[in-house]
């Protein structure tokens, strides 16, 4: 499914990660996925959160820069391959991906991908009988 | 600086002094002696002046270089203030020449810097940045030297929709305020997005420039 994503732009600062994560914390806020972009001046921390807007708007008040995009979380068996299928579909389907992250426990591998045309994407992954997953699921902790 | 081009080029290198509204290189030169920078009086007469009062200072305080044109007829000037600070001396320099010495410049008496032989004024950076949506005026401008050549950095912070999540766009735009800089000054920069609200704010003249460079 779509879901939102956090972006916060972060100096290469020592401690600057950190803080972003003690602010959710102390707010109550859970993060269920994330990854830093980093180049040689600043990094772009992505993460999915419980409560995205209220998120946002915490960081906000901290004076972060958040901005909000939407990435599709799904899920894909742990196997070799698999990943490749997937993306096939989108090659397909002339979808370019601009990044993912995820990793693979127990029977599952779970990926966020931001595409250059999201609702397309879950048209096709819907047509596959791909397992997409839901804000609410994610959002549970 | 000096050292490194006598050594490479196996030559003496002599420091010139000029600005080109007087005529240019040529208003004082060293002598083999390397000792400071004798003035032409006979076309120039030097004074140093206090840059807040703009009274004339005792022999040998540290001040603003102020010229009178004796010889020029085009385009004569009287006390004009260069802005260079730096100190006179009066002795007779071991070469046997008496025309006054100055030093080196140590800096100037207003915020204009030289970087790699060209003037920036900090207020040309504002106004590029002024002049463009994406960014504030919010910046820092940080000098310093890396191996023998002056390098310019400017840190700013940009307007708060433009901290993007796509790196290519922040890249793009970083590039964007690069070649803008770089048109308006005609010196090459290196443009460092930073987090907003980092750089300081403060009241009353705000602090615009790190100069890290050491001067001789």
């Amino acid at each position: 499914m779509i879901i939102k994503q956090l972006s916060v732009f972060l100096e290469n600062k020592s401690g600057r990660l950190h803080e972003v994560f003690d602010v959710l914390g102390a707010s109550n806020i859970n993060v269920s996925a994330c990854s830093v972009a980093d180049t040689s001046e600043f990094g772009i921390l992505r993460m999915i959160v419980s409560e995205p807007d209220k998120a946002r708007e915490i960081l906000k008040e901290k004076l972060f820069s958040v901005n909000v995009s939407e990435v599709i979380s799904f899920a894909t068996p742990n196997a070799p391959g698999s990943l490749s299928k997937t993306l096939q579909i989108l090659s397909n389907a002339q979808i370019s991906i601009e990044y993912l992250y995820g990793f693979s426990i127990g029977e599952k591998s779970f990926i966020a991908l931001r595409c250059d045309n999201a609702e397309k994407a879950v048209m096709e992954f819907q047509r596959h009988q791909m397992e997409l997953i839901s804000a609410s699921e994610l959002y549970k902790f | 600086m000096r050292r490194e081009i006598e050594k490479r080029l196996k030559i003496k290198a002599i420091d010139i002094y000029g600005l080109s509204e007087i005529i240019g290189p040529g208003v004082s030169f060293e002598c083999e002696h390397q000792c400071g920078l004798h003035i032409n009086e006979d076309h120039f007469i030097p004074e140093i002046i206090d840059p807040d009062t703009l009274e004339v200072l005792p022999e040998g305080e540290l001040g603003e270089l102020v010229f009178t044109t004796v010889t020029k007829e085009g385009l004569p000037i009287i006390r004009y203030r260069t802005r260079d600070l730096t100190r006179l001396n009066f002795e007779t320099c071991a070469c046997g020449r008496t025309l006054v010495r100055m030093n080196k410049c140590t800096g100037r008496s207003d915020d204009m810097l030289i970087i790699r032989g060209v003037n920036l004024f900090p207020s040309q950076i504002e106004s590029v940045l002024l002049e463009m949506d994406e960014t504030t005026p919010h910046y820092l401008l940080v000098v310093d030297r890396v191996n023998n050549l002056d390098t310019l950095q400017l840190q700013v912070e940009v307007e708060d929709r433009f901290y993007q999540d796509k790196i290519s766009e922040l890249q793009a735009l970083r590039m964007k305020i690069q070649h803008q800089i770089e048109s308006a000054t005609g010196l090459s920069v290196t443009v460092k997005l930073v987090e907003p609200k980092t750089i300081e704010r403060s009241e009353g003249k705000a602090k615009r420039v790190i100069d890290n460079r050491k001067m001789i």
